[in-house]
């Protein structure tokens, strides 16, 4: 399948309100939201952060698109949590819908477990707007 | 399809290089990345085996300043070209914007273009997409080999094998020393955006 997603300003607007809101207060370093072809729709930072959004969103499309396929080769529809922990920084990606994907990035002062319950706030919520 | 940012005026821009395993699309991007090096503001990303062969894609961002108030943001992808990575392949192809086919002018390779250049009619086919309306540019790699004394096919032959039916543009080239590479990448983007005005055009709805 092939996709294409045009939002509108006050939809981008939303979305950034929702990430700033559940994600970047509660000490996220970084989020981005993405589509499945690799493409950057909103990218929020702490303001000290200066990682290459465009990249990492090219490389983590890539990667989930991979771990999709491997789920369905083992029968499975999709693997629910995808999480890579380094020794300072994690991310942690979410599936929106079905073809969006938030990626966070985070330090070891925010815990996976409250980052989780967040990241699914905000992704219902975002699921209402697009 | 170019995802188009109202907020921040922006259009992302995907370009995919495709062709046969060892026909030069990395090398095309490594050049590029060498001669344009003002224009591209991160590094370029490669996910390769041990021995240099793309294992799921190289990954080279783009500058082109602005059009119609909107910053464009070309995206320029590889694909893996051995045969058994037709799965990544395929990832890397989702949401294309326009193409470049590297062939291989190597007359050992005859068959492996016409292959591969089927696949991808294949490939975009499971997207809804038609090779034949899409923006495409072919080029016919490593022209500079025929001097060493390399049997390489003449481009009347590669036009009849590849390009009969498409009638696409297309540029003998060498990637090594840079012959036409930039040639084919700017004949690309100019092609894709041309296909992309309409929507911006309409204010990216
Ligand atoms: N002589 C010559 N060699 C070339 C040319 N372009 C590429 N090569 C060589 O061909 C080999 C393969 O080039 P790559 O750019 O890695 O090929 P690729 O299409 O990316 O291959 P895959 O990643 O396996 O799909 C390398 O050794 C290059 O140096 C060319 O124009 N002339
Ligand atoms: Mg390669």
């Amino acid at each position: 399948m092939d996709f294409t997603f045009d939002f509108n300003k006050s939809q981008l607007e939303s979305i950034e309100a929702i990430l700033e809101e559940e994600l970047i207060e509660l000490g996220v370093e970084c989020v981005v939201l993405i589509d499945l072809a690799g493409n950057v729709i909103v990218n929020l930072d702490n303001g000290r952060c200066e990682h290459d959004v465009y990249s990492l969103a090219a490389l983590a499309a890539a990667n989930f698109g991979a771990v999709s396929a491997m789920a369905n080769i083992i029968g499975e529809e999709e693997f629910s949590l995808l999480f890579h922990k380094g020794e300072n920084d994690s991310i942690h990606f979410s599936k929106i819908g079905t073809d969006l994907l938030l990626l966070t990035i985070f330090g070891k002062d925010v815990s996976l477990g409250f980052l989780r319950l967040k990241v699914t706030e905000a992704n219902n919520k975002i699921k209402e707007l697009v | 399809m170019a995802l188009i940012n109202p907020k921040k005026k922006e259009v992302q821009v995907k370009i995919v290089y495709y062709g046969p395993g060892r026909g030069g699309k990395t090398t095309n991007l490594e050049y590029i990345n060498k001669k344009f090096k003002s224009r591209i503001k991160s590094e370029m990303v490669t996910v390769k085996t041990y021995n240099d062969r793309t294992l799921f894609f190289d990954f080279l961002p783009f500058d082109i300043g602005m059009i119609k108030g909107y910053t464009i943001k070309i995206q320029f992808y590889t694909v893996p070209g051995q045969v058994k990575y037709n799965a990544t392949r395929k990832l890397v192809l989702r949401g294309v914007d326009g193409i470049v086919f590297v062939a291989d002018s190597m007359t050992l390779r005859q068959e492996m273009n016409i292959r591969s250049l089927e696949n991808l009619r294949e490939n975009l086919a499971s997207f809804n997409k038609d090779l034949n309306s899409i923006p495409l540019v072919i080029q016919y790699n490593k022209r500079d080999l025929g001097k060493q004394g390399i049997p390489i096919l003449p481009i009347e032959s590669l036009e009849k094998d590849l390009n009969s039916t498409l009638k696409a543009s297309y540029f003998p080239a060498s990637a090594v020393t840079g012959e036409n590479v930039a040639a084919t990448m700017k004949k690309i983007i100019s092609l894709t955006v041309i296909s992309l005005k309409e929507k911006l055009d309409l204010g990216g709805k």
